[in-house]
C-alpha cells in the first residue's frame, strides 16, 4: 500500500542541523530499504499563492497569508505492507524530532492513497 | 488495543528493523543462517513481552538489545567453536566493542552486510524455490505463514524449505561469504532471477483464484530497489528494477471491478501509475548509462517502456517493440520471446506475417502445454476472419490455462469466435 506522510510543524522555523542530519540518515536508510519512493520539502508558505473559490468567486491570492497557522512543511511517499507499518515508520520519524529538536511540536499525518 | 492489533504492530516494527538486526548479528556471528534464527527469537520475545509491557519507546533498540543478548549467550556457550575453527581465539572484549552502538542505529551503513545477506539467501547452490522463500524471509521479514499464503502452499512446506536451505548453507560452509570480481556478476544473476521469480509469481499468478498477488510484487520491487542502492554499478539490477516498476505501474488498470483481467491494449491508461513509470524510466536510463542497454532485463524493460510512453494503444510503436524482441531473442534463445515477437510483428505488419511465425512455433516442444501459444494463434486467426479455427484455438488455450480468470477470459473469446463464425 502506498502512503503519503504530510508533516505540519506547529511553529514556523527551520529544523536544527542535528535534526536535519538525523532525518537525512533515516531517509537514506528508507530509500536503501526500498520503502521511500519520493519526498520533498516545501518552500515557506509566504512565497506561495492560493487559488480560492469563495461564495462562487474565484480569486488568486499571493502570500503571505495572515490566517495561515499550521502549514505543511514537506511530504514523503512510502510503499509499505499496511497501515501498521506506516504508523510505525511515522513514529520513528517523529521520535527523531523529539530527540534532536527539543521543544518542536507538530504533526505527521499518515494517509493511504486511494486505489488498490 | 486488542491482542491482534498488538501483534500486527509488533510485526510492523519487526519488518522495519529486521534487516538491520540480521545484518548486525551476521557480522557478529559470521553466520547468516544463525543470525536469522536469533533475530526470530527476538521477535518471539517481543510477541511474548510487549502485549504485557506495551510497545517500548524505542522498539528497534529493544529488539536489537534482545537479539544481541542472545547472540552473546550463543558465543559464550562456545557453540561457535564447533562451527568456525578460526574463531577459537575469539576475544569477548573485542567482540563487545565491535557491537554497534544501540543508540546510533542510524549510523551504521548496512549496505555491504545487506548485500552479503542477499547473496547468501540467493545462493545458486539452493533451488529457485528455496532461494525465493529464504529471500522473502531474510530480506523482506515475511513470516513463514505469510510466505506460504503468498505461494499458496502449506505452512509446513515453506517451513521445511527454509530449514533445509539454511542447513545446506551451513553445511556447505556458505554461511558467511561475499562474492568478488567475476563471480559477483554471475552470482548477481542468481539474485536477480529470484527477485523476478517473486515478482512474476505475484504479477501473473499462475495458479489460484486471483490474477494478482500484490504483496509479492511489492516485496520484489522492494528487493529490486535495495539491490540498486547497494549495488549501484550493476546495470542489470537497474534493468530489472525498471522492468518491475514499469510492469507494476499498470496494476490498477489490469483488472475490472469484479477482478477479471483486462488486457493491456484495452486498459484505461489514466489508471497507470505515473510515479512508478517515472521511476521505471529513470532506472532504465541508469541501466543504459552503465552500458547495459542490451541486458535481458533492460531489453524487456525497454519493450514495456514503449507501452508506458504511448498515450493511447494506437500510438504504440510496434515496429520498435518487434525490433527489441528480435534483439532479446539474439541474447536468449526462447520460444516464448519468439511468440511475443510474433504478437508485435502482427501489430506492426499484420496478422498474416505473424501467423507464419506462430505456426512455426507450434512444433516447438518447449511450448507444448503453454496456453498463450494457442491464445495468440486464436487472436491472429480471428483477425484474419478464420473464426472457426480461432474458436478451436481459444478452446485449446482455455483447457491449458491454470489461472481460473484467465481460463474464463479465453472461454469468452472462444464464444465470441463461435458467434462470429455463425454469423459470417
Amino acid at each position: 500500500m502506498r502512503f503519503m506522510y504530510i508533516v505540519t510543524p506547529a511553529h514556523p522555523g527551520p529544523p536544527t542541523p542535528e535534526l536535519m542530519e538525523a532525518m537525512h540518515k533515516l531517509a537514506d536508510r528508507e530509500i536503501k530499504a526500498g520503502r521511500m519512493l519520493d519526498s520533498g520539502g516545501l518552500m515557506p508558505v509566504a512565497t506561495g499563492a492560493q487559488v480560492r473559490i469563495r461564495d462562487g468567486q474565484l480569486s488568486v491570492v499571493d502570500g503571505p497569508f495572515v490566517e495561515a497557522k499550521e502549514v505543511i512543511g514537506g511530504y514523503a511517499i512510502f510503499e509499505l505492507p499496511g497501515k501498521e507499518e506506516a504508523v510505525a515508520a511515522a513514529v520513528e520519524f517523529m521520535q527523531l524530532h523529539k530527540d534532536f529538536m527539543p521543544g518542536w511540536d507538530g504533526t505527521c499525518e499518515v494517509r493511504a492513497f486511494a486505489g488498490p | 488495543m486488542t491482542a491482534a492489533d498488538i501483534n500486527r504492530t509488533i510485526l510492523a516494527v519487526w519488518r522495519i528493523e529486521q534487516p538491520r538486526l540480521i545484518t548486525s548479528l551476521a557480522r557478529m556471528l559470521r553466520d547468516v543462517p544463525l543470525a536469522e534464527d536469533l533475530t526470530q527469537e527476538a521477535l518471539l520475545a517481543a510477541l511474548e513481552r510487549w502485549p504485557e509491557t506495551g510497545v517500548p519507546e524505542k522498539p528497534g533498540a529493544w529488539l536489537m538489545a534482545t537479539a544481541k543478548r542472545r547472540a552473546l549467550d550463543h558465543l559464550r556457550r562456545g557453540r561457535m567453536l564447533e562451527r568456525k575453527h578460526e574463531l577459537v581465539a575469539w576475544d569477548m572484549e573485542a567482540e563487545q566493542q565491535a557491537m554497534p552502538d544501540l543508540d546510533s542505529a542510524l549510523d551504521d551503513d548496512i549496505g555491504d552486510e545487506l548485500l552479503r545477506l542477499i547473496f547468501t539467501a540467493c545462493h545458486p547452490r539452493l533451488s529457485r524455490e528455496a532461494r525465493a522463500a529464504l529471500a522473502l524471509r531474510m530480506i523482506c521479514g515475511l513470516t513463514t505463514e505469510e510466505i506460504a499464503r503468498a505461494f499458496l502452499l502449506p505452512d509446513a512446506t515453506i517451513a521445511q524449505r527454509i530449514v533445509r536451505a539454511k542447513r545446506t548453507l551451513s553445511e556447505s560452509g556458505l554461511a558467511y561469504e561475499t562474492p568478488h570480481g567475476g563471480e559477483l556478476s554471475e552470482r548477481l544473476s542468481s539474485v536477480l532471477e529470484v527477485v523476478y521469480l517473486v515478482f512474476n509469481e505475484g504479477y501473473t499468478a499462475a495458479r489460484g483464484q486471483d490474477w494478482l498477488r500484490p504483496q509479492l510484487c511489492n516485496e520484489a520491487l522492494r528487493m529490486g530497489r535495495v539491490l540498486t542502492s547497494i549495488a549501484p554499478h550493476e546495470p542489470e539490477a537497474h534493468g530489472l528494477l525498471a522492468l518491475m516498476e514499469l510492469n507494476a505501474s499498470r496494476t490498477a488498470a489490469r483488472t475490472d471491478a469484479a477482478g477479471e483481467p483486462i488486457l493491456m491494449l484495452d486498459q484505461n491508461r489514466a489508471l497507470w501509475d505515473q510515479l512508478q513509470i517515472r521511476r521505471g524510466m529513470q532506472a532504465l536510463e541508469r541501466a543504459r548509462e552503465l552500458g547495459g542497454a542490451g541486458g535481458i532485463y533492460a531489453l524487456q524493460a525497454a519493450i514495456i517502456a514503449c507501452h508506458a510512453q504511448a498515450r493511447t494503444a494506437g500510438d504504440t510503436d510496434w515496429s520498435r517493440i518487434a525490433g527489441l524482441y528480435a534483439e532479446l531473442a539474439a541474447v536468449v534463445r526462447s520460444p516464448i520471446i519468439d511468440l511475443n515477437r510474433a504478437v508485435a510483428v502482427g501489430m506492426a505488419e499484420g496478422p498474416e506475417v505473424a501467423l507464419v511465425i506462430v505456426d512455426r512455433l507450434v512444433r516447438e516442444p518447449a511450448l507444448k502445454g503453454y496456453h498463450l501459444l494457442p491464445s495468440v494463434r486464436g487472436d491472429l486467426l480471428h483477425k484474419l476472419g478464420r473464426y472457426e479455427e480461432a474458436r478451436a484455438a481459444f478452446e485449446a488455450a482455455a483447457a491449458l490455462a491454470g489461472n481460473r480468470r484467465e481460463h474464463d477470459l479465453l472461454r469468452r473469446r472462444a464464444a465470441e469466435a463461435a458467434d462470429a463464425a455463425a454469423s459470417s
